[in-house]
């Protein structure tokens, strides 16, 4: 076989892979937070533990219901958004009218006390998610697990479908409306709160569906969740959270640098994304698909 | 104001005499964290800048100061010097990178770069990684006049650092220099129609408040002999926005107020693990749902609000 720089092409291509497969996770979380920040004016720092409660929760829906991994994947987001409408309701709603700070304090203040209860009732050592699609492909360069070839499938479609949802639909014209000007929208006889509460709901679910994506390729555990939802900042920073494709983009567009980091230099591929943000600072501070607001 | 000059009196006495009631080094772990959260109130306070990732200051300055101390074997007066300086020169990078952006993007942009910070310390030899800088000699200060090693002793140089550190906040807020910081805070665009240079005032204030919290790490390392991982993790940045918030924004106490309640919550919670975590999250819910302005903020009213009565 051909050897490219030095690197055996099982290395590079296996590297590539995962670095594709946390790049379908950056671009689901970085697309449910811009979603929400879009319609709430609220950065959800609850994201990551939100993500974690979807693989949480298809973890007990196995292990206490029997339910199969295909049936979570509807179920858990669910689940998971209902919750997130319950703590719209209850607690974010009452913020809107404050600075974007105290949101973000508050959905912080969230996150810590939902991670810590399940860390006091699980632990923080991960339990193991049996994967559903066992085996793989030889592709004669690289041999490709069947579920993680999934994965990277599941989340174009997902992305490709919240695009559509967005950018195509007439409930997604109100939400582009209302995120422009919600007051003339709600003139219109169009309910905004409803609007919001659900896109809330669905930012969370989207979460929570990739938590179920993740959970049989890592732990299920308290703090799956923790450092993902900063590197996703890192990621919103850098593409800015102006548009849907740019989310998208760019979160699959870093999995594959943090990957190709990962066989060239691998101590640098912790913080690869940050020095990435720190020159698009420099370069076009307001994001590589962002528009000044 | 003379009622604030006899405060202050009684909090100076009070902090004189208080290693009589309390053991020394949980009150020099609280008097390190309340100059941190000072130093963190200066930009969040008075210049308008929530930065979420003062750890990355606050943890690097132990590093340097545990470094300079244990492998250089130089005097403490250095260490302390090195953590200062350290920790502004990353304020100064980071700072400059961080103002270009406002508001939630800032916020987010300095927990990314303090994240960045610590996967550095996990990696990088000097820090010593999981492990972190262990037994850091308690060295004499002022060339041996000044021991160390007692906790009492040590206890008073910690309160004459933090007075100073208080003290220098104090003079920058009630400077020209402060009066433009909040007159940016309140509006950005007439104070640069006004001829300032906004973003130089924000790097000076957030290198400022880099170099306070460099101070506070530096001391915490002093005292504690040991720097680790989780003075520069993101638990910590949130810690010391809670301390501030606790204590109440914009208020040149409140800090040193939440500091000390979040410190003696810790230290009576230390058995109970996580429910820390549960606890403090609860806090900051309740906080900004109800208590926006803090214990000193929500006084300082119901205090104003008596006076107006009384006199009308």
């Amino acid at each position: 076989m051909f050897e490219l720089l030095g690197i055996p092409p099982q290395a590079l291509f296996g590297q590539l892979l995962l670095g594709l497969i946390n790049g379908a996770f950056y671009a689901m979380l970085s697309l449910g937070l811009a979603v929400i920040f879009g319609m709430l004016n609220v950065i959800n720092f609850t994201h990551g533990a939100q993500y974690m409660m979807g693989a949480f929760a298809a973890w007990l829906l196995l292990g206490y219901l029997d339910v199969p991994f295909w049936a979570s994947l509807v179920l858990a987001p669910v689940i998971v958004g209902l919750i997130g409408i319950v703590l719209e309701k209850l607690l974010l709603k009452r913020i809107y009218h404050l600075d974007h700070l105290y949101g973000f304090l508050l959905t912080f203040g969230m996150a810590l006390v939902i991670e810590g209860l399940f860390q006091l009732q699980w632990g923080s050592s991960g339990a193991p998610y049996p994967n559903p699609i066992p085996g793989g492909y030889n592709l004669g360069f690289m041999f490709l697990p069947t579920y993680r070839g999934f994965v990277v499938l599941a989340a174009l479609v997902i992305c490709l479908v919240t695009w559509y949802g967005i950018e195509r639909t007439k409930l997604g014209a109100y939400l582009r409306a209302a995120t422009e000007n919600p007051t003339l929208v709600r003139a219109f006889g169009i309910n905004v709160p409803r609007l919001i509460t659900l896109t809330y709901g669905l930012g969370v679910a989207l979460a929570a569906l990739a938590g179920v994506l993740a959970a049989p390729i890592q732990q299920v555990s308290a703090l799956m969740g923790t450092n993902l939802v900063l590197v996703v900042f890192a990621v919103v920073v850098i593409g800015g959270m102006g548009s849907i494709m740019g989310s998208i983009v760019t979160g699959f567009g870093l999995g594959m640098i943090e990957g190709l980091t990962k066989v060239f230099y691998p101590p640098a591929s912790n913080t690869v994304i940050f020095v990435v943000m720190a020159i698009v600072l420099l370069v076009k501070p307001a994001g590589l698909f962002g528009q000044t607001k | 104001m003379t009622s604030q000059r006899i405060g202050y009196a009684i909090l100076i006495i009070l902090a004189l005499v208080a290693p009589a009631f309390a053991y020394p080094v949980f009150l020099m772990k609280a008097l390190c964290f309340a100059l941190f959260a000072c130093a963190f109130n200066l930009l969040l306070g008075y210049a308008g800048l929530m930065s979420f990732g003062h750890a990355m200051f606050f943890g690097m300055a132990g590093y340097f100061y545990g470094h300079v101390v244990k492998a250089w074997d130089m005097p403490p007066e250095v260490g302390l010097l090195a953590g200062v300086l350290g920790a502004a020169a990353l304020g100064l990078v980071t700072g400059a990178l961080a103002i270009r952006r406002q508001g939630i993007y800032f916020a987010m942009i300095t927990l990314a770069f303090a994240q960045m910070v610590y996967f550095f310390c996990v990696q990088a030899p000097f820090t010593g990684g999981e492990d972190g800088l262990q037994g850091i000699p308690r060295k004499a200060l002022l060339g041996g006049l000044i021991p160390t090693k007692n906790d009492l002793v040590l206890y008073y140089v910690v309160l004459t650092i933090f007075l100073f550190g208080y003290g220098a906040i104090y003079r920058f807020i009630h400077s020209p220099f402060g009066q433009v910081l909040k007159a940016i805070r309140d509006n950005e665009q007439r104070a640069v129609s006004l001829g300032y240079e906004a973003d130089r005032y924000k790097l000076l204030a957030f290198v400022l408040s880099a170099a306070l919290a460099g101070l506070a790490g530096a001391t915490k390392a002093l005292v504690q002999q040991f720097a680790t991982l989780t003075d520069v993790a993101a638990s910590t940045s949130g810690e010391v926005v809670l301390m501030a918030l606790v204590g109440g924004l914009g208020t040149i106490i409140g800090p040193v107020v939440g500091a000390f309640i979040i410190i003696t919550m810790q230290n009576y919670l230390a058995g109970f693990g996580q429910f820390v975590l549960v606890i403090q999250g609860a806090i900051f819910v309740v906080i900004v749902l109800a208590f926006r302005k803090g214990v000193v903020g929500e006084f300082a009213e119901w205090w104003r609000r008596r006076r107006t009565a009384s006199s009308r």
